[in-house]
């Protein structure tokens, strides 16, 4: 017994200093921002505090159960209350918590002061993937999973950053206070990045704010943390922290490549192009729900031989365009372009034994969007 | 005051005659019939013990398969559509089928034991309220084969994914759920009429057992939630099926209103799985320290309060909605207070054990283990209580091993101490000793095991509730599906102790513990179907 005891407390001793000692991979990230710094020191302080208290407490009582046992002949003792013992361990931990909320109080004041930004994102949780939105700069994008099905399915090797990567990350100027205002499309999310402490419900019908000011350039990886229904474990967040100089090259750029988008519309898309990209938004929006052969699975619809949506073009953008209220099919008109949209309806109607042979013309569908704008 | 008390049996209405009635006057059923119709608080106790064991396997089993399809990274087993059903179900099965009816289970068989009563208040009643619950939980699993799967949206169900986003069965959970919580009112209410009503005569308010306090306060918090409960779950059902707007955005809804509601009831919900925990734990150790509880009053005043504290902090699992900053500190400063009343009980209860007597039987290895384990889940619940570092560790595996070690490693713990202390009182025979340490073993190692990782798992950063991970998960997982398929598997043996405790084994006498005091162990073991049908003549402890 006595040896089993020694060996329990020592056991439960390792486990619980180890992590500390090892940190990296154990412990939480102490992060790249002063936020997360200051949420790293409150964490480690009261945990301390749970290890002194742990000590003392297990240690009386393994004390008393080696020390009192009835097999070494102890005798009960009587007593079975006393005033001011049972004031004073009242009273200790009641000091040890206000001095706890002290630091506690100034970290989260600090936290909620988003005044004073310096740059605006808007960050929209969809199923299954985050759009940001640069306010005032004319740049949006959706940033989707990049692991490939492949390795989720063990058919392929899994890579260094496995369900941790995505096509488009957000990127972010270092020293800069970032803004984030977040909500939701659809149900709520949850954006949540370990190394810069922000974490944020996205809801729909509101509209959340954090803050963060980014101090070392890097790439941050993390993960929605609400879950969101069967893909909850597939929208990945990844920011990328570049010097300002560079975000602003960057900024440019994205702009650029906007107006491009924007100006395609208007030329005649050959079929094979939109075969060919609408095949490529099919896999990052689509697929996860109507599935990579289009026959869709439980309560998402088989796209493949769909009759509704074969029979009626103006239909199916419809759906596409506007979503169907009160289900998971989500609008798509503020998520995809007009391309994109031609695009993915060309290739819908003409994929998996569909031969409708419609192609629709992204300039069709900016002027319906223009007229549906009015 | 006497005057509304229920008239006290006559003395002339001996144990005698009254077994001679029962028997005579009318012929108890055999077989199912017996089961079906009984209104003995024994029997129905049984029922709702073996009820909760039978859910504790399907929840447990629902585990199994999530911990399988998390051994290592990737998705190799199930479909993350069926294995959002297994993390609901098994939530929701354990919460509200294994948990709640096994402590009304030893509500039932020790309440009316340890206060002289010779039954529940409302017999008839309590029939009904156990047999809602077969009802409910049939009709619950049953949705995991309707078209479109069981619910998969989380045992706290948020709102819209359980109503705009949810499948066709949820309405069918609804009214599962509605079920399983009037018989929970129900059963709250016969335990508050029990106690209130029914003490043998000179047994004070403050004479009263722990146990008896504990599930007296937990009544209470059952009748002031479980209502918010129906209320929620029918907004749900109207939003889904009648059109209105509540927890819907695009309608002028309002979704945070949804969690508000939710855990004003989820809050006291959990007290109400460990409250009964701290009863049956301060019944135990002072028998096995042959010491009289250290603190009785105190330990009735912390309860009271974390009763009450209960109702005030629900906001604390919803840092991270955008709650206003004076909301999030109020929040925040009485969460933390909840520590103090919490931390007087582990005081209390190793001031027992100072200067005792102590010997190490299988139910006070169960106490012990919940002591040390359930205080284990305390620091971590202060440490979420932080609130700027809550939004580190918030929907992480770091508050899935908090609620962990409250909950499995403590308040199961804690059952089953319970189970191994009156097991000698329920059949007449001690349970096999090797079987039970061996039992006991197997648990505090599979559960450590399962448990602790996920704190540094959830610390790296692993958000709940998902199918699949990245890689740098990938060891704390192995080492926690381990561990949770050892301790699923250690509790087969626990059946086997049952099994053979009920068939034979060691006799055990009234008393069947050297240091227990209650008025349980004046009866004999087992306890003859009829108890108290004269008041027993009760001596306070002079608390």
């Amino acid at each position: 017994m006595r040896t089993l005891l020694a060996w329990i407390a020592g056991g439960l001793t390792s486990v619980v200093l180890t992590p500390v000692a090892l940190a990296d991979g154990w412990n939480m990230p102490v992060g790249v921002t002063a936020i997360s710094r200051d949420i790293y020191s409150l964490h480690m302080i009261i945990f301390w505090i749970c290890v002194v208290i742990g000590v003392i407490v297990f240690g009386a009582m393994f004390y008393s159960l080696f020390r009192y046992r009835h097999s070494r002949g102890a005798k009960a003792a009587t007593f079975h209350e006393h005033t001011s013992v049972e004031v004073i361990w009242t009273a200790i931990p009641l000091l040890i918590l206000v001095g706890m909320a002290v630091p506690a109080t100034a970290t989260l004041k600090n936290m909620y002061d988003t005044s004073e930004a310096d740059l605006d994102i808007m960050v929209t949780g969809q199923q299954w993937r985050w759009r940001y939105e640069y306010l005032g700069e004319d740049v949006a994008f959706t940033s989707n999973l990049g692991t490939p099905r492949e390795q989720i399915n063990g058919t392929g090797e899994k890579g260094e950053y496995y369900l941790l990567e995505v096509d488009e990350p957000l990127v972010l100027p270092v020293g800069q206070k970032v803004r984030l205002l977040l909500t939701s499309d659809d149900v709520i999310h949850s954006w949540w990045v370990p190394d810069l402490a922000v974490k944020q419900d996205a809801i729909p019908g509101f509209v959340n704010e954090n803050w963060v000011r980014i101090e070392e350039p890097g790439i941050y990886r993390g993960q929605c943390t609400e879950l969101c229904g069967k893909d909850h474990a597939f929208m990945p967040v990844v920011v990328e922290a570049v010097k300002p100089e560079r975000f602003d090259e960057w900024l440019a750029e994205r702009k650029e490549a906007a107006a491009q988008e924007a100006s395609s519309a208007d030329r005649e898309w050959a079929m094979d192009e939109l075969m060919e990209r609408g095949q490529q938004v099919y896999g990052s929006l689509c697929a996860s729900c109507h599935q990579e052969d289009g026959q869709g699975i439980g309560n998402f619809p088989a796209l493949a031989g769909n009759e509704a949506m074969l029979d009626d073009v103006d239909w199916h953008i419809d759906r596409v365009v506007n979503g169907v209220s009160g289900t998971a099919m989500a609008s798509f008109r503020n998520t995809l372009s007009a391309v994109e949209i031609a695009a993915v309806v060309t290739y819908e109607r003409n994929a998996w034994g569909n031969e409708s042979g419609d192609s629709v013309q992204p300039s069709e569908i900016a002027e319906r969007l223009a007229d549906q704008g009015e | 005051m006497a005057s509304h008390l229920p008239p006290k049996p006559t003395p002339q209405h001996s144990t005698a005659t009254a077994g001679g009635m029962a028997e005579a006057g009318h012929a108890r059923p055999r077989g199912l019939m017996r089961w079906l119709l009984t209104t003995n608080h024994k029997e129905i106790g049984s029922l709702y013990l073996i009820f909760s064991l039978t859910m504790f396997f399907i929840g447990g089993i629902f585990a199994l398969v999530v911990r399988a399809e998390l051994f290592q990274p990737g998705l190799q087993l199930v479909r993350p559509e069926f294995f959002n059903q297994m993390t609901t179900m098994h939530g929701l099965i354990m919460v509200f089928g294994a948990i709640m009816p096994a402590f009304v289970g030893l509500a039932n068989w020790m309440v009316p034991l340890q206060i002289g009563a010779p039954d529940m208040a409302l017999p008839r009643l309590n029939n009904f309220s156990f047999w809602l619950l077969p009802v409910a939980f049939a009709l619950l699993l049953s949705t995991l084969l309707m078209p479109g799967g069981g619910p998969n949206f989380g045992w706290t169900f948020y709102a819209p994914l359980s109503t705009t986003y949810a499948p066709p069965s949820t309405t069918f959970f609804i009214l599962s759920l509605h079920i399983a919580g009037i018989s929970s009112i129900l059963g709250a209410i016969n335990i508050i009429a029990t106690i209130l009503n029914l003490r043998a005569p000179g047994m004070r308010m403050m004479d009263m057992p722990l146990f008896v306090w504990t599930w007296l306060i937990t009544a209470f918090l059952l009748i002031a939630v479980m209502p918010v409960l129906a209320g929620v779950i029918t907004m749900m059902l109207m939003d889904i099926n009648f059109g209105t707007s509540f927890f819907n955005a695009a309608g002028g809804g309002d979704p945070v209103l949804f969690q508000h509601l939710f855990w004003f009831f989820g809050h006291p919900e959990v007290y109400i799985m460990i409250l009964p925990a701290f009863g049956i734990v301060s019944a135990i150790i002072p028998t096995f320290s042959r010491k009289r509880l250290f603190g009785y009053a105190s330990m009735v005043y912390a309860t009271a309060a974390i009763a009450l504290l209960s109702f005030l902090v629900w906001a604390h699992h919803m840092f991270v909605v955008g709650l206003p900053l004076v909301a999030e500190l109020f929040f925040m400063y009485t969460t933390m207070l909840i520590a103090v009343p919490t931390g007087v009980k582990i005081f209390n209860w190793v001031a027992t054990m100072f200067r005792g007597s102590i010997s190490f039987e299988p139910p006070m290895l169960f106490a012990l283990a919940f002591v040390v384990q359930f205080t284990v889940g305390g620091f971590s619940g202060l440490m979420l209580a932080i609130s700027p570092a809550d939004f580190q560790y918030h929907d992480t595996y770091f508050v899935v091993a908090h609620f962990h070690y409250v909950l499995v490693p403590g308040a199961l713990f804690a059952i089953l101490a319970g189970a191994y202390y009156w097991l000698p009182k329920w059949t007449g025979h001690y349970p096999n000793l090797r079987l039970s340490q061996w039992h006991f073993w197997l648990s505090v190692i599979g559960v450590n095991l399962t448990f602790f990782p996920m704190h540094f798992s959830g610390l790296a950063g692993m958000p709940r509730r998902i199918p699949d991970y990245a890689l740098q998960f990938a060891d704390f997982n192995l080492a926690a599906s381990m561990g949770a398929f050892l301790f699923g598997a250690s509790q087969l043996l626990f059946v086997l102790v049952i099994i053979k405790c009920v068939r034979g084994g060691e006799k055990a006498p009234a008393k069947a513990w050297e240091g227990a005091e209650d008025l349980e162990w004046s009866v004999p073991s087992p306890a003859p179907l009829h108890t108290f049908e004269t008041p027993p003549d009760f001596h306070p402890h002079q608390h």
